[in-house]
């Protein structure tokens, strides 16, 4: 057999009931069952996490660094969607 | 030292490198599909795989204590403490793949003896109180550094050594409990846990590398900020944190040299004895070999474990398969 170290899996774990799944990190697993139980042992030692997600690295697509411009710039100039762009009389208490 | 002037980059190189940098003292944090140096990426491939290395061997002089316990509540944090080390190990590891490298090639570098590792690991675990003298001083130093390398500029890194620290401050105390016991106890467990106060003292003042002087990779380190303090700054803080512990438990530290600077607020210390270090590190210490060896056939042993891994996944997918 080689001495194959498997393919890469990204790790979520959910730290409490109602809290959002974060990436925690990753482990080298031959089938998802076993990147569960790797990420198990490895990410969930402690008694925190109440969920784990696994997803195989090569099927995350992600946006790339130069994308920080163009792709993101339609929210960058809409100060409108943000609660502080209006104004409310003195003295009230809006929230 | 050669005085043959580095060869121009390309203006666009130069201009990458500077927004890096501007980037890096603007305090943000580096990404794995960022545009990094060269020499950043590699700096960290050195030190990140060297961490993680030290991780692994670094079960092994603890390992060697978990069968002699004396009782199953020390017998039990041991074995959690192992086990974290290895965890440890994986992190690092995961971080350093972010940087394209395989784990597989590091592993094999380790098993080789090509990869370095912390030199403290070379050094014998020869009584019941080595125990606890490394969870007080090699962990106490590891966090340390770690609570500073929690900051380094590079993301998957400084993310790992959160994870980490939150986890080694249950490995400095179980230590210091131990050692607390010990130096409580009978006249000949205070005697074995002060020797072995004695024989780590200095190994551990090692482990924060060569002054800084003679440190070839810090000031880049520095700059691209995957260091955030010297060695010699940290080693500092080890020891003024050190110190008072030594004291509430009424055991000695081996340096006839070591007296409080009231004026800086420092406990200046004794010299290093860095013909040791250098030894221990190009690979004759006390217990090199053995580690290597030990890494060695723990791994071809567990071959088994990965072939059977392989063939009940083979196994389940020709099973789904068929269904």
């Amino acid at each position: 057999m080689t001495d194959t170290q498997w393919p890469l899996w990204e790790v979520f774990t959910q730290e409490g009931q109602g809290a959002p799944h974060e990436h925690a990190g990753s482990v080298h697993a031959v089938d998802a069952e076993q990147a569960l139980q790797n990420a198990r042992d490895v990410y969930a030692r402690r008694g925190k996490v109440v969920s784990l997600w696994v997803v195989p690295s090569i099927a995350i697509s992600a946006s790339t660094p130069e994308d920080v411009g163009p792709f993101f710039d339609p929210g960058n100039d809409k100060p409108y969607r943000h609660p502080q762009f209006y104004k409310v009389p003195r003295g009230v208490r809006v929230y | 030292m050669t005085t043959v002037a580095p060869a121009q980059p390309p203006t666009d190189e130069r201009e990458r490198l500077a927004d890096f940098e501007a980037r890096i003292a603007a305090g943000e944090s580096i990404e794995p599909k960022d545009w990094m140096p060269e020499r950043y990426r590699k700096q960290l491939v050195r030190m990140m795989s060297q961490h993680a290395h030290s991780e692994i061997v670094g079960m092994l002089p603890e390992g060697n204590w978990i069968t002699r316990a004396p009782s199953l509540r020390r017998k039990t944090s041991l074995i959690a403490k192992v086990q974290d080390e290895a965890g440890h190990g994986l992190y690092i590891y995961c971080g350093t793949e972010t940087l394209g490298v395989d784990r597989s090639e590091l592993v094999g570098d380790l098993l080789s003896g090509k990869a370095k590792y912390a030199s403290i690991f070379n050094y014998p675990t020869l009584t019941w109180a080595d125990v606890g003298v490394i969870g007080w001083f090699v962990d106490g130093a590891a966090i340390v550094n770690q609570t500073v390398l929690a900051k380094a500029s590079y993301g998957p890194y400084a993310r790992a050594m959160i994870r980490i620290c939150k986890e080694e401050n249950f490995h400095k105390r179980q230590g210091y409990e131990i050692v607390a016991t010990l130096a409580n106890g009978t006249p000949a467990q205070r005697e074995m846990v002060q020797d072995a106060v004695n024989r780590w003292w200095w190994p551990t003042l090692m482990m924060f590398g060569p002054h800084d002087a003679a440190s070839s990779n810090s000031d880049e380190l520095l700059r691209w900020r995957v260091k955030r303090f010297t060695n010699d700054q940290l080693r500092q803080r080890f020891v003024n944190l050190t110190v008072p512990q030594a004291q509430a438990v009424n055991l000695s530290l081996p340096d006839p040299a070591l007296r409080y600077d009231a004026e800086t607020e420092d406990w200046r210390f004794g010299e290093i004895d860095w013909d040791e270090f250098w030894q221990v590190v190009k690979g004759d210490g006390p217990c090199n070999r053995e580690r290597l060896a030990a890494r060695n056939r723990a791994h071809d042993d567990g071959a088994w474990v990965r072939a059977a891994a392989e063939a009940y996944a083979a196994k389940h997918a020709a099973a789904a398969g068929a269904a």
